[in-house]
C-alpha cells in the first residue's frame, strides 16, 4: 500500500482527525493500525471455538465483578435472616448467607449468579472443544508447540477457578466436594496430612478455606489465566493463523478476511451472541439451587451428588478403583486408591500436554506447519486422540455411575465393573476402529481424486457391457483432497560410530507405529494420468506402503 | 515486528505476483525429518474465481439486508429497555419462588434480546454488506532473520564481556546462591497458614467421644435410649454437647456416627469387641474411609452402608468390611453401651483414626 508522506493527504479537518492526530503524536498508534488493521484472518468454524472460551471468559470477568460488590468470602457464623423462608433461623456461614443474599434480595443477582456458572461451565467445554480440534487438525506443530502448552495451562487453570468458584458458596454440596478434595490431599504419601491441614487452616473444614478460595479465585488465578491468554494471541500474531488446505492457500499465505472491517464485525458480533446465548441459558435454565441444599454440614449427603461437569473426570477416576487398594508398608498408610487415580490423571493430562513434542521427535520433521491436516490424513494420531476422548469420556461418565445406575434400573456395581472393562478395551477399541475408519476415507477420497464421483448414469457399451459414468471433480475439489502431508517409516541405520541407540530404535518403532499404515501420497503425474485414463473403471489402486527410502 | 504483513492487499490486486514470487509449491526450510518429499507433488490450482453474492447483484438484496441489520440493532435497544422496565416492574421482595424466577426470566430476556440483536445484526451486516474479497497475507519464517540472530548474539557476547559474567564465576555463583536463598523465607512464612503449636497428626486421631458420652440425635441433641432404637431403624448420631464446642464443624467432621440395630445373630463379632455393641445396637462412624463423605445410605434389607460420593459399600453384619468401591478399611466401630437411665453411651473414643487414611495413621 501507498505510504506517502506528503503532507497535504494528512491534512483533514474535523473532530475525528484532530482526536486521531492528537493520540498518534503521543501514542503513535498510526502503526499499530498500519501494522493490524488489514491482518488477516482465515474463516472456518472450528476457529470459532477457541473465540467462544475468550469470550466466555469475559463475560466470567463482568459478572464476576459484579458478584464480589455483594459476595461475603467468610465462614463467620451467621444466623439467616433474608427473604428466604425455609431457612430462615438457621445458622450458616456469612459466605452462604451474602450467595442468597444476592440470589433473593438482590434483583437480577440470581440472574447474574447464573451467568457466571454456566458461563464458566462453557469456558472450561469450549476450551476442551478448542485443544481437540487443534489436536485432529495438527495445528500445534512447529511453531506452535509452545503455544499448545499455553492452551493446556488455561485448560488446567480453568479446571482450578470452576472449582474455587464452586466452593465459594459454603453449601452442603461444595462443602462435600471440599471434603473429597481434603479426603484426596490427606491420602498423598508423605506431604498429604500436612497439605490439607495448611490448605484448610487447621483442621477439616475450619473457618479459613472460604476466604482462601477467594483470594484464588478472585485474584490469583484470574491473573495467571489473563495473562496466559495474553501471551496465547500474542503467539497467535506472531505465527499467524493455520489454515485449512484450500486452492491458493499454501505455506507461505495466509487467506481470509482482514480485521478492518469484516473480521472485526464478525468477531465483535460473535462475542455478543455468545454472550446472549449464555444469558439465555442462563434466565431459562437453574443451576446449581443452593438454598435447596442449606449449609454445609459434614454429617447429611444426599444422594446423586454430583460435581460441576469439568470435575467429574477426576471424580469418575476415584470411583472406578477396586476394592482394598491400600497397604501398610514401613508403617506408613499407602493409600494407592487414591495415588493410582492421582497418577492416572497426572500422566494422562502430561501425555496431552507433551504431545506435540512426542510427534515432532517421531518425525524428526523440523518444518513449519501452516497448513493444518484433515484429521483422516494422519490416521494414528487421530486415532490416539480418540482413544484419549474415550479415556477420558469413561472416566468422565463413571462420575454419573450412580445416576446411570438407578436411571436405567442397573444395579451399581454392574456400571462400575462395566466402566472398569471399558476404561482399559475402551480406548483401544476406539483406537483400532479410528485408524481404519481414516484410512478407508483416505481412500475414498483418493478415489475421488482420481476417478471422480459416480454419476448415477448407467451406460451400456457397445460389447453389452454395463458402466456408470464417473465425473471428475473440479481442480479446486481435487485439490483439498490431493493436498496432504505424509510420513514414511524411519529406516533405522547405525550412526558415524556404528552404534544404533536405544533411542533410535524407540523412535523407529514410534515411527513405524505411526505411519506403517498409510498410502503412498499422489502425484501430479498420477492424476493427470487417471484423468487421460478415463473414467469408469471400477477400482483405485490401493496400496499400503512399506517403509520409503 | 519480524511478520510484516502486506496490509491484507486484496487476492485480485495480488493474487498472481504474490504466488509467482513465494510459488505454490512447498518452499519451506528445516530438515522434513521422514516426510515424503514428492519432486511430482499435486499441483496448487491456485485461487478460485471470486463470487458475488446476491447482494452484490441485486441492489434490492443490498436494501433489504441493510433493513435487517439496523431492524436488529434497533431490536436490541429495545431489548435493553425491556430488561430494564423488567427489573422495575417485577419485585423478587416478597421471598417467593415465583417471583424471583419470573424477575430472572424476564430481565434475562430483554438483555438476550439486546445482546443478540448486537451480535447477529453485526454479522449479518458483516457478511452480506461489507465487501467479502478474501484478502492475502504472505508468511515469514517465524525465526529471526541471520543478521537479527547474529546480532543478538554479539549484544549477549558484548555484556558478558563488559560484565564479566562468564569470568567472574565468584560473582555470579555467590549471585546465583542469593537468589536460590531469598525466596525461602517467603515459604516458610506459609507455614503459618494453619495454627503454629498443632500438629494434623495428633489431631486426627482422637474425636471428641469419650467414656460416658451420651449419643445424641443429629441435629436436635437429643439423647437416645436403647429402647427406641427398634430392629431395622437407623439414627444418625453426634456426641452429646457438640453444640457447645468452639469449632463445631470441625468436631462433626470426626464424631459423626450411625447407630443401626440387627439381630444380634446377624453380627459377626470379632475377638475384643464382644462388649462394644449393645443388644444387636451397633454404632459406626458416618465418614468414609475413603475420602471423608458421609456415608448417609443403609439398606435395610442386606444391612449395607453406601457412600453416595463414590459407591463404597459396608457390610454391617461383618463389622462394617469394604464389599465394594474404592474404600479400603471397615468404618471404625465406636464401642457403645448403656447408662443407668437406659441412654445410649460411648464406652470410649475410637479405637483408629476416623474418615480418610493419611500417611502417618499407623505412626
Amino acid at each position: 500500500m501507498s505510504t506517502s508522506t506528503d503532507t497535504p493527504r494528512l491534512k483533514r479537518t474535523g473532530f475525528t482527525a484532530a482526536a486521531a492526530n492528537y493520540l498518534d503524536e503521543r501514542t503513535s498508534i498510526s502503526a499499530v493500525v498500519k501494522e493490524f488493521g488489514r491482518k488477516i484472518f482465515p474463516d472456518h468454524w472450528s476457529f470459532l471455538l477457541g473465540e467462544v472460551a475468550l469470550y466466555s471468559f469475559v463475560v466470567i470477568l463482568i459478572t464476576g465483578t459484579f458478584l464480589t460488590f455483594f459476595f461475603q468470602a467468610s465462614m463467620a457464623e451467621v444466623v439467616y435472616n433474608g427473604s428466604w423462608v425455609p431457612l430462615k433461623g438457621i445458622e450458616m456461614s456469612s459466605a452462604l448467607q451474602s450467595t442468597l443474599h444476592i440470589t433473593f434480595d438482590v434483583r437480577g443477582g440470581l440472574l447474574v449468579r447464573q451467568i457466571h456458572h454456566w458461563a464458566a461451565l462453557l469456558f472450561v467445554a469450549s476450551i476442551g472443544l478448542h485443544m481437540m480440534r487443534i489436536f485432529f487438525t495438527g495445528a500445534f506443530r512447529k511453531p506452535r508447540e509452545l503455544n499448545w502448552v499455553i492452551g493446556f495451562l488455561l485448560f488446567v487453570l480453568a479446571i482450578a477457578e470452576g472449582f474455587t468458584g464452586y466452593s465459594l458458596p459454603d453449601d452442603l454440596l461444595s462443602g462435600n466436594g471440599l471434603r473429597i478434595i481434603d479426603g484426596l490431599i490427606k491420602g498423598l504419601p508423605l506431604v498429604g496430612t500436612w497439605i490439607s491441614f495448611l490448605l484448610f487452616g487447621g483442621e477439616f473444614p475450619g473457618t479459613a478455606i472460604v476466604g482462601r478460595l477467594y483470594t484464588l479465585h478472585i485474584l490469583l488465578l484470574p491473573a495467571m489465566v489473563l495473562a496466559f491468554i495474553a501471551l496465547h494471541l500474542v503467539f497467535v500474531v506472531v505465527h499467524k493463523h493455520t489454515q485449512y488446505a484450500g486452492p491458493g492457500r499454501t505455506q507461505q499465505n495466509v487467506v481470509g478476511y482482514p480485521i478492518l472491517p469484516v473480521y472485526a464485525a464478525k468477531a465483535g458480533g460473535f462475542f455478543f451472541v455468545v454472550f446472549g446465548v449464555i444469558v439465555l441459558i442462563a434466565s431459562l435454565f437453574t443451576i446449581n439451587p443452593i438454598w435447596e441444599y442449606g449449609p454445609y454440614d459434614p454429617s447429611p449427603v444426599s444422594a446423586g451428588t454430583q460435581p460441576d461437569w469439568y470435575v467429574g473426570f477426576a471424580d469418575g477416576m476415584l470411583r472406578l478403583i477396586p476394592p482394598h487398594w491400600e497397604f501398610e508398608w514401613l508403617g506408613r498408610t499407602w493409600s494407592f486408591n487414591i495415588i493410582v487415580p492421582v497418577l492416572i490423571l497426572v500422566i494422562f493430562l502430561a501425555l496431552a500436554a507433551l504431545y506435540p513434542f512426542i510427534e515432532a521427535w517421531v518425525t524428526g520433521d523440523k518444518r513449519e506447519h501452516h497448513i493444518a491436516d484433515r484429521p483422516r490424513n494422519n490416521a494414528t494420531r487421530t486415532a490416539i486422540g480418540a482413544a484419549g476422548v474415550v479415556f477420558y469420556a469413561d472416566m468422565w461418565a463413571a462420575a454419573s455411575g450412580d445416576l446411570i445406575a438407578t436411571h436405567f434400573k442397573l444395579s451399581i456395581e454392574s456400571v462400575t465393573h462395566t466402566m472398569q472393562l471399558a476404561l482399559i478395551f475402551g480406548p483401544i477399541i476406539a483406537y483400532f476402529v479410528t485408524k481404519r475408519i481414516c484410512i478407508a476415507l483416505q481412500k475414498k477420497d483418493r478415489s475421488l481424486a482420481l476417478h471422480g464421483y459416480e454419476s448415477g448414469r448407467i451406460v451400456r457399451l457397445p460389447g453389452g457391457e454395463y458402466i456408470e459414468v464417473h465425473q471428475p471433480i473440479s481442480e479446486y475439489d481435487r485439490w483439498r483432497l490431493v493436498s496432504q502431508e505424509s510420513y514414511a517409516p524411519l529406516m533405522l541405520r547405525p550412526d558415524s560410530r556404528g552404534r544404533i541407540t536405544m533411542s533410535q530404535r524407540l523412535r523407529a518403532a514410534l515411527s513405524r507405529w505411526f505411519y506403517e499404515d498409510r498410502l503412498t501420497p499422489l502425484t501430479q503425474t498420477e492424476i493427470e494420468a487417471a484423468a487421460h485414463h478415463g473414467h469408469g473403471d471400477a477400482q483405485p489402486e490401493l496400496e499400503e506402503a512399506g517403509p520409503q527410502h | 515486528m519480524a511478520q510484516d504483513d502486506n496490509g491484507g492487499i486484496e487476492l485480485a490486486e495480488t493474487s498472481s505476483t504474490a504466488l509467482e514470487e513465494h510459488g505454490l509449491g512447498d518452499g519451506r526450510i528445516g530438515d522434513p525429518g521422514t516426510a515424503v518429499v514428492l519432486d511430482d507433488a499435486p499441483v496448487n490450482p491456485g485461487f478460485p474465481e471470486h463470487r458475488l453474492r446476491i447482494t452484490d447483484r441485486d441492489p434490492k438484496h443490498n436494501r433489504r439486508a441493510e433493513r435487517t441489520v439496523y431492524t436488529l440493532f434497533y431490536l436490541s435497544i429495545a431489548g435493553s429497555v425491556w430488561a430494564i422496565a423488567a427489573y422495575l416492574a417485577f419485585p423478587i421482595e416478597s421471598g417467593k419462588i415465583s417471583d424471583l424466577r419470573l424477575s430472572t426470566m424476564l430481565i434475562g430476556l430483554g438483555m438476550v434480546l439486546a445482546l443478540l440483536g448486537i451480535g447477529i445484526g453485526a454479522i449479518h451486516w458483516s457478511k452480506q454488506i461489507m465487501a467479502d474479497k478474501e484478502g492475502i497475507d504472505i508468511r515469514h519464517p517465524v525465526r529471526g532473520t541471520d543478521d537479527t540472530r547474529e546480532r543478538s548474539i554479539e549484544i549477549f557476547e558484548q555484556a558478558n564481556e563488559e560484565s564479566g559474567f562468564g569470568r567472574r564465576t565468584l560473582i555470579r555463583n555467590s549471585l546465583i546462591g542469593a537468589l536460590v536463598a531469598f525466596p525461602l523465607p517467603a515459604v516458610v512464612l506459609f507455614r503459618g497458614l494453619a495454627p503454629q503449636n498443632e500438629d494434623p497428626v495428633k489431631d486426627l486421631k482422637h474425636t471428641m467421644w469419650k467414656a460416658g458420652m451420651r449419643l445424641t440425635k443429629d441435629p436436635t441433641g437429643l439423647p437416645i435410649k436403647a429402647s427406641d432404637v427398634t430392629l431395622g431403624s437407623v439414627f444418625h448420631v453426634i456426641p452429646e454437647g457438640l453444640d457447645d464446642t468452639d469449632d463445631v464443624l470441625d468436631e462433626k467432621a470426626k464424631a459423626a456416627v450411625l447407630l443401626m440395630r440387627l439381630k444380634p445373630e446377624d453380627l459377626h463379632v470379632s475377638k475384643g469387641r464382644e462388649n462394644w455393641n449393645y443388644d444387636g445396637i451397633v454404632a459406626y462412624s458416618k465418614i468414609c474411609t475413603h475420602v471423608g463423605c458421609p456415608v448417609a445410605l443403609y439398606e435395610q434389607q442386606t444391612h449395607h452402608l453406601l457412600c453416595p460420593c463414590h459407591q463404597s459399600q459396608f457390610d454391617i453384619t461383618h463389622e462394617a468390611r469394604v464389599i465394594f468401591g474404592p474404600a479400603s478399611r471397615p468404618l471404625p466401630q465406636l464401642p457403645i453401651t448403656v447408662d443407668d437411665e437406659g441412654y445410649l453411651v460411648a464406652r470410649s473414643d475410637f479405637h483408629e483414626p476416623v474418615g480418610p487414611s493419611f500417611w502417618e495413621r499407623n505412626s
